[in-house]
Formats: C-alpha cells, sequence, structure tokens
C-alpha cells in the first residue's frame, strides 16, 4: 500500500486570527503557522500504517506557498518518506486543489489518499470529497478507526447518529476525523534527518489544471464581539425575555 | 510572546522545527507535573527518558559520536524551551550535555567514550559534576578534594557540594587536586568510599535535586582518569562555559514565561473598571520586560551563529549570562509585582521562575564574576 498524505499550512489554531484592515481575509503576514490539525492526523495515521507493514510508503504533498515547504519539512520529521510542493500563491478554492491532486496522482500512482476532514482555515470539508468524486473512487469521512483488511480498509467514521463502520475497496480517498489518533511530536534525530528526504517542488500553473475560482469572497468580517448578559431575578422574568426580547422561545 | 523583531527569519526550518518539539513537550509532558514536583522537591525521573527519546541529551555531538551533529541554535532554542518550563529541566540537559557528556567527550580516552556515552546519552546514566565545594565556590582553584597517586590509580579524598543532580546521578565527572594541578576523574556511584547527601531545604530549584558528593579513601583506577585534563582547571572551565551558554540561552525561556502570564493576567483582571493592563504604570513595566527579552534574544541569536563558527569567546558567553540572568530575574519580579498576590501562588509559574532564577543567577559563575571576566577583558587587570 502506497499512501498519499495531502499536508495545508494554515494559521496556528493557538493563534490569534486579525481580519485585513481591507476585509479581503485573515492576515498571514507574520503570523505564526502549522501543519493544519486533521492533516496531522493523517499523516500519523499513514506512518503507523508504514510502522505496522501495512504500508510500503508515505508520500506528503502540499498545494501552497513557498513558505509550505517548511511544513512538508515537518511532514518528513513525522514520518513520511519523501515530499512534493505543489507550489503556488493563490489561495487555491477546494476544487482546484482536488484537480492538482488527481493530476499529481496520475505521476505517482498511490491507492489511499488519507486526508484531514477539513482545514481550520477555509472549513470547506470539500477537497477530499471532489477528490473521490474526479478519480471515481470510494470514499469514507471523519474516519475515526482505519483497519487494513487485504484489498480492503475498514473504515469507521463519526456521524450524526453514532458511529458507521464502512468497508471501502482500495484505491480510496479516506478523511480524518479528531479521535482517529494522537499525533507524536518529531523527535531531533527524524528532524535531522529530513533533511535528506527528498522535497520536489512543482508549479500549480504547469499542471494542466483550471485553477479559475468558482467563488467571489466578497468580504472578511470579524464576528460581532458578545454582549454582555444581562442577570434576571425571576424564572418568570427569564422566560418572559426569552420571548419577548430575544425572540428564541 | 510575539515574535516582534521576526527572528524566527534568521533561524532555519529545521531550527523551527526543533523549537516547536521540545515547546510541546514542555507544554505537553512537563507543565502538568512540574508544580506538583517544585512543590514536593523532587526531579520528575520519566522526564529522563523524555528527553533521551526526544534526543535532547548529547545532541550537539558529532554523529560519528554517536550525537545528531545539531548546531549552537538548536541547543540554545532547547534550553530556552525548556527552561520555559522550569530551569530544573534546563538545569539537568546542562549537567547531562555540557558537564558530563562535553568532558568525556573532550578529555576521555576513546575507551571512556565508547563505555559511558551511550549509556549517557540515553538517559540510562545520569551524570553530574563535581567542581564545587563548602569552601571553594567563585575561588575553585582553593579546593582541597585531592587525590594522590596510588598503584593503578588514585585515592581520592574530600567533599563537593551543592552539585545538581548528585542525588540521582550514576556518575560524578569530579575535578581534584593532584601534586600536579586539578585533575578530572570519573567516579562511579558504586565505587567504595564514595556517599552522596541530598541537600534539603532549598527554597530555589526544587524540582532538580542537589547534592554533596563524599570521598572517603576512594580508589579511582587508571581507566577512570580522563587523560585530557593535563591542563589543570581551564579544562574544569571550559565546561563551565558551555553550560553558560546553554544559560543564557535558558534564562529567557524562564523570563518569556513571566513575561506571557504577566500580560496575560493584566489584561484580564480589573480593577477600578479597567483591565490592569491600561494603567501607564503597568504598560511601562511589560514594555520593559519585552524589550529586554528582544534585545537578550538577538544576543542569543547571534552567540549562537558565533559559536558554530568557532569565534564565540568565553568572554562574551561571560557578558550574556550576566546580562540574561540579572535581567530574567528583574522581569520575573516585576511579573510577580504584576500578579498582586497571585503572584506569590504555585498556581501561577511567575513566583516558581523567580525563585528558580535566584539559583541561576548565582550558579555556574556569579554575576560579579561574569562581570569582573568582562571587566578583565576591557581594562586588563584582572580583579577576580
Amino acid at each position: 500500500m502506497r499512501i498519499l498524505v495531502t499536508v495545508k499550512r494554515v494559521i496556528d489554531p493557538y493563534a490569534r486570527i486579525r481580519v485585513r484592515a481591507d476585509h479581503t481575509g485573515v492576515e498571514t503576514a507574520h503570523v505564526k503557522m502549522a501543519i493544519n490539525p486533521f492533516d496531522e492526523i493523517a499523516l500519523e495515521e499513514a506512518v503507523r500504517l508504514k510502522e505496522k507493514g501495512d504500508a510500503k510508503e508515505v508520500i506528503v504533498l502540499s498545494v501552497g506557498s513557498c513558505a509550505s515547504q517548511e511544513t512538508l519539512r515537518g511532514a518528513l520529521a513525522l514520518g513520511a518518506d519523501r515530499a512534493t510542493l505543489i507550489e503556488t500563491d493563490e489561495d487555491l478554492q477546494p476544487l482546484s486543489v482536488a484537480k492538482l491532486i488527481q493530476a499529481f496522482l496520475l505521476i505517482e500512482s498511490c491507492d489511499v489518499v488519507l486526508m484531514g476532514k477539513q482545514s481550520i482555515d477555509g472549513d470547506h470539508n470539500q477537497t477530499g470529497q471532489l477528490l473521490a468524486a474526479l478519480l471515481k473512487w470510494p470514499q469514507a469521512t471523519f474516519a475515526s478507526k482505519i483497519t487494513p483488511q487485504g484489498e480492503y480498509l475498514e473504515v469507521v467514521r463519526e456521524v450524526d447518529e453514532g458511529l458507521e463502520t464502512l468497508c471501502v475497496k482500495r484505491p480510496a480517498v479516506i478523511t480524518v476525523d479528531l479521535r482517529l489518533n494522537e499525533p507524536r511530536y518529531p523527535t531531533l534525530p527524524n528532524i535531522m534527518k529530513a533533511k535528506q528526504k527528498s522535497l520536489a517542488v512543482l508549479k500549480a500553473s504547469e499542471m494542466n489544471v483550471d485553477l479559475q475560482p468558482q467563488i467571489k469572497i466578497l468580504r472578511v468580517d470579524a464576528p460581532p464581539v458578545r454582549k454582555a448578559g444581562e442577570k434576571v431575578n425571576s424564572a418568570a422574568e427569564l422566560v418572559q425575555k426569552l420571548r419577548n426580547e430575544a425572540k428564541v422561545i | 510572546m510575539e515574535d516582534f523583531l521576526l527572528l524566527d527569519e534568521l533561524l532555519s526550518d529545521e531550527e523551527r522545527l526543533i523549537r516547536e518539539t521540545v515547546r510541546h513537550f514542555a507544554e505537553n509532558d512537563v507543565a502538568p507535573i512540574i508544580q506538583n514536583a517544585y512543590e514536593e522537591g523532587f526531579f520528575p525521573r520519566q522526564l529522563i527518558k523524555g528527553m533521551a527519546d526526544l534526543g535532547l541529551l548529547g545532541m550537539t555531538l558529532p554523529e560519528h559520536d554517536g550525537g545528531l551533529g545539531a548546531n549552537a541554535m538548536a541547543y540554545g532554542l532547547v534550553c530556552q524551551e525548556l527552561e520555559r518550563a522550569d530551569s530544573a529541566l534546563r538545569s539537568f540537559l546542562s549537567v547531562q550535555s555540557s558537564l558530563v557528556i562535553y568532558p568525556i567527550l573532550t578529555y576521555g580516552s576513546e575507551e571512556q567514550k565508547k563505555t559511558f556515552l551511550p549509556k549517557l546519552m540515553a538517559g540510562e546514566a545520569i551524570g553530574c559534576f563535581g567542581l564545587t565545594e563548602a569552601n571553594a565556590g567563585s575561588d575553585p582553584a582553593s579546593m582541597t578534594t585531592h587525590a594522590t597517586r596510588v598503584k593503578g590509580g588514585w585515592l581520592l579524598e574530600g567533599s563537593k557540594m551543592w552539585i545538581t543532580n548528585a542525588p540521582i546521578a550514576d556518575l560524578a565527572i569530579v575535578w581534584a587536586k593532584t601534586k600536579d594541578g586539578v585533575r578530572g576523574f570519573i567516579v562511579e556511584k558504586e565505587t567504595p568510599g564514595f556517599t552522596r547527601r541530598v541537600i534539603k531545604h532549598k527554597m530555589s530549584l526544587r524540582a532538580s535535586e542537589t547534592g554533596e558528593l563524599i570521598f572517603e579513601k576512594c580508589f579511582i583506577p587508571d581507566e577512570c582518569y580522563l587523560p585530557g585534563t593535563e591542563r589543570g582547571l581551564p579544562a574544569a572551565l571550559s565546561c563551565l562555559t558551555q553550560a553558560r551558554y546553554g544559560i543564557a540561552w535558558g534564562v529567557i525561556g524562564a523570563a518569556i514565561a513571566c513575561f506571557d502570564t504577566a500580560l496575560d493576567y493584566t489584561k484580564e483582571r480589573k480593577q477600578f473598571n479597567q483591565p490592569l493592563a491600561a494603567f501607564q504604570l503597568v504598560q511601562k513595566d511589560l514594555v520593559e520586560m519585552f524589550n529586554e527579552i528582544n534585545k537578550a534574544q538577538l544576543v542569543n541569536i547571534r552567540l549562537a551563529r558565533l559559536k558554530d563558527q568557532g569565534k564565540l569567546t568565553h568572554v562574551m558567553i561571560s557578558l550574556a549570562k550576566m546580562n540574561h540572568c540579572r535581567e530574567a530575574l528583574h522581569i520575573a519580579r516585576m511579573a510577580r509585582n504584576l500578579l498582586g498576590a497571585n503572584g506569590i501562588s504555585l498556581e501561577y509559574p511567575v513566583i516558581r521562575h523567580m525563585m528558580n532564577l535566584e539559583s541561576v543567577f548565582t550558579y555556574e559563575g556569579t554575576d560579579n564574576v561574569h562581570t569582573l571576566i568582562v571587566g578583565h577583558h576591557l581594562t586588563s587587570h584582572n580583579s577576580i
């Protein structure tokens, strides 16, 4: 089994988010960046599958700016065998990213694509599903457990009703959820070794893929500041306020 | 703390990754247990394995000696992140790396390197460094511990005081006077005549274990004499130079922890209907802390690059150890004050760092000693 893991460089989940002064997006200059946490879980799973002997090779792929090389180096330090960056300075939308991954799979054949269920910046939750559709591969999303069984993968999914168990035939696209595993941190020897692993760079513009955005972002605003609460003296007053002022009951 | 001067741009991807990994370790594995360890007064042993598994012990050793060949910047960042959690962690690393692994690597025989380095790097053996004595602190040349030549080895007599890791050590690098001058020895814990005593009642570095080493007609075989220490006391002092480099980085980690806590606290806490951070006097303190940390970090980054280029002098390290300990202690005290009554509670990390830094200010060359090393450099008058 050869696994492709996709990773995205996003704003660190613990960093403070500021909307750009011109409201075109959020400020990313001089903000601490990190690997998308869901992608880190996907990578950890791939590395574990390799350690158990289920996978032969783990390739990581990122679509993004030159700075994403740092994220890929981190992924190599965590145990990926080699990395590719499809470089672009555009903030691409899920369909374009899915098409680029599809194009990459023509160069590097893999039989499982492990992805985070979504990136924490765009929160689209689309790329995995779009990719599976483009490839005409089966998909299993929100995985909380993955067990290889011959040509199949048994995947436990977290759904609203509880846990659903699927069996998908490889090649397949799997997107992972938070509870799949707890990623390790890279050790120093592995960080040092990562330097020797291959990191290839391709240009998104040379991949023969339509990168035109399908959606236009009109304006980005910070969420409104929560107003201070109000103390009420009785349950009756609370009900009255909920009904007449808040109009929620 | 925000990267105000964009210092990250001066680091390589690899150096940043190493820092992040140690920061994760400090936040996830150290932070939850360190307050209790400080309160109860013990070093959490499980962290030794944690540090060894990450590859921190002996990380700067060349690959052919079993190390990772990490550079001085990476080592400095590791010290900074460990001390952000607690000075005890960085102290452990300083002793194991600079004061035990380094002298064995530099002054040891091939046989000694082969016997001891792998165990020390794996955290399977813990080392300590015996130079200071009850009556020989800043003046190590006045030591009274001595080694007399006997058949097949040496007879060691005397005692060492204030030794970090002594109670948990499997071996000690011990400096003793011989008729030819000061020499270094490796003393293993089972050696007859070698005993240790725990130093209790410390108010500082409580999560680090400190003790006394006592040698009574302690026979040290020739295999445990460090052949490269024929230079005498300067051999011991060069180990300290290595350790002081790590301290210069480490104390700024402690200062950052105090600053971060104080900034969060003063933004949250309200008095007179406004956050403390809105008061001018509070802002003045916060800015002073921030300013000193930024300056010190720039100095550290410069020291690291010079060290890798082989241009770093012991005087430069003295300047940084002196300045950074002084400023870190000052920052910790300011943070203690900004937290008001909460500043004296171990529920916040500030008082722990403040108390720890009192030791760090004094050990590995006091503030006065480093001042006079720089003074000697400036004036050519040695006044120590």
